[in-house]
């Protein structure tokens, strides 16, 4: 074993790339809310990107360490505390066995990321760590980390002092713009409802989590009249049951929209009107409940091209850490 | 004078339910153990500890407001 747990934080989870290829089966790909982030600290310890960290969200965990390591904290911006000794953020440091890392109130973001050499090494589950504590799958016996839990490390790649120039991070936005596609029942909101759903602000919801993130403030929407289908709920915005996206943006009874993020069910009875592109997901991973977006309507030639950025700005990064 | 803070971002609430009265009311004598107020999160109520001791001296987040991580929730002298 190699980290004691000494306070878990408010739902401190571990982390990889996820599962896919489970969602059929109504198993969600799970993994990092921030996937970037998750991947620029495995990078910073000398790990496989891939690697299992821990995801703590809006309170740090307070952990100690019964050998030495290496560590990086990346995402959420708060302060980062070696024996109460300051540590920067986006840098690997050394820690030695019966130190203590804790984190101070959070700044910015939601999200904290932290990878260790070696990755964590608790029981793959369907290919990966990840928790998904409502399936009791990954983490440690299905579940988010808890105090006295004994997390073990694999073996350490390469390790060194290295830190991500800020330049190459992603730049800040205010209010965050979430680009999305409009989708299969995107028809079912009158043209004045589809307006507005881009031109409203919105405000994350204090229900925000793993599964969703909520958005409110922007006006009810108003649907095009139609005979309900057989097997449809009478809800307007109900139809028959179909399979959801990740990044699907469901509006039950036409208020409030939810994003589907990386622990969302797979299908159900509501209406998505689009989806959040894949490029933009990692983002909703750090808002704060109360914070304001904007959706920003894009087609699917800038929803690909967003995708080859994110993997270049990636890239660059692994590049600029190899180069060192 | 200690401060309360939120530990993290959410809805304050002065009271365990509506109907119920505030956790401290001016003059109250505070414990460091001591809940204060719910903070309401990803679906959850997560209790404030006083982490101070002294006397109750007035909340300062309104109840049922947001909160930041960081803010004042209350003051105790």
């Amino acid at each position: 074993m190699a980290i004691k747990v000494r306070k878990a934080g408010l739902s401190t989870t571990i982390q990889d790339m996820g599962r896919p290829g489970y969602f059929h089966l109504g198993i969600p790909e799970g993994g990092a809310m921030d996937r970037f982030s998750m991947r620029v600290a495995n990078m910073l310890v000398g790990n496989d990107e891939g690697a299992a960290g821990l995801e703590a969200v809006f309170m740090g965990p307070e952990l100690e360490f019964t050998k030495d390591t290496w560590v990086a904290a990346t995402g959420a911006t708060m302060p980062i505390l070696l024996d109460g000794e300051p540590r920067e953020g986006w840098s690997a440091f050394p820690v030695k066995a019966g130190q203590v890392l804790s984190f101070g109130f959070l700044k910015e973001g939601a999200r904290v990321y932290l990878a260790f050499a070696g990755g964590i090494d608790t029981p793959m589950q369907l290919g990966s760590r990840s928790t998904y504590p409502i399936g009791a799958l990954g983490g440690v016996n299905g579940r988010a980390i808890a105090v006295g839990d004994e997390l073990p490390l694999g073996t350490p790649g390469k390790t060194a002092a290295r830190s991500v120039d800020a330049a190459l991070l992603r730049p800040k936005q205010s209010p965050v713009a979430l680009r999305a596609l409009p989708g299969l029942y995107w028809h079912r909101i009158t043209e004045a409802s589809q307006e507005k759903f881009f031109a409203e602000d919105w405000t994350v919801a204090p229900e925000a989590d793993r599964m969703g993130y909520r958005f409110r403030g922007g006006a009810p929407m108003e649907f095009v009249p139609r005979e309900q289908p057989f097997g449809a709920g009478s809800d307007p915005s109900n139809i028959v049951d179909g399979c959801y996206s990740y990044g699907s943006i469901q509006v039950p009874g036409g208020t409030e929209p939810i994003v589907l993020h990386r622990d969302a069910v797979s299908g159900g009875g509501y209406f998505t009107i689009g989806a959040v592109i894949s490029a933009d997901m990692d983002l909703i991973g750090q808002l704060q409940p109360n914070t304001k977006v904007r959706f920003v309507k894009v087609d699917m030639e800038t929803a690909l091209a967003a995708r080859k950025d994110r993997r270049a700005r990636l890239q660059k990064i692994r590049e600029a850490l190899a180069a060192g | 004078m200690p401060d309360i803070l939120s530990p993290l971002p959410g809805t304050f609430y002065h009271a365990p339910d509506p109907k119920a009265e505030a956790f401290k009311k001016p003059g109250d004598a505070v414990a460091a153990e001591d809940t204060i107020g719910l903070v309401e999160v990803m679906k959850t109520f997560i209790e404030v500890k006083a982490e101070v001791e002294g006397t109750f001296d007035g909340y300062v987040a309104g109840n049922a407001e947001p909160v930041q991580a960081g803010d004042t929730l209350a003051k105790v002298r």
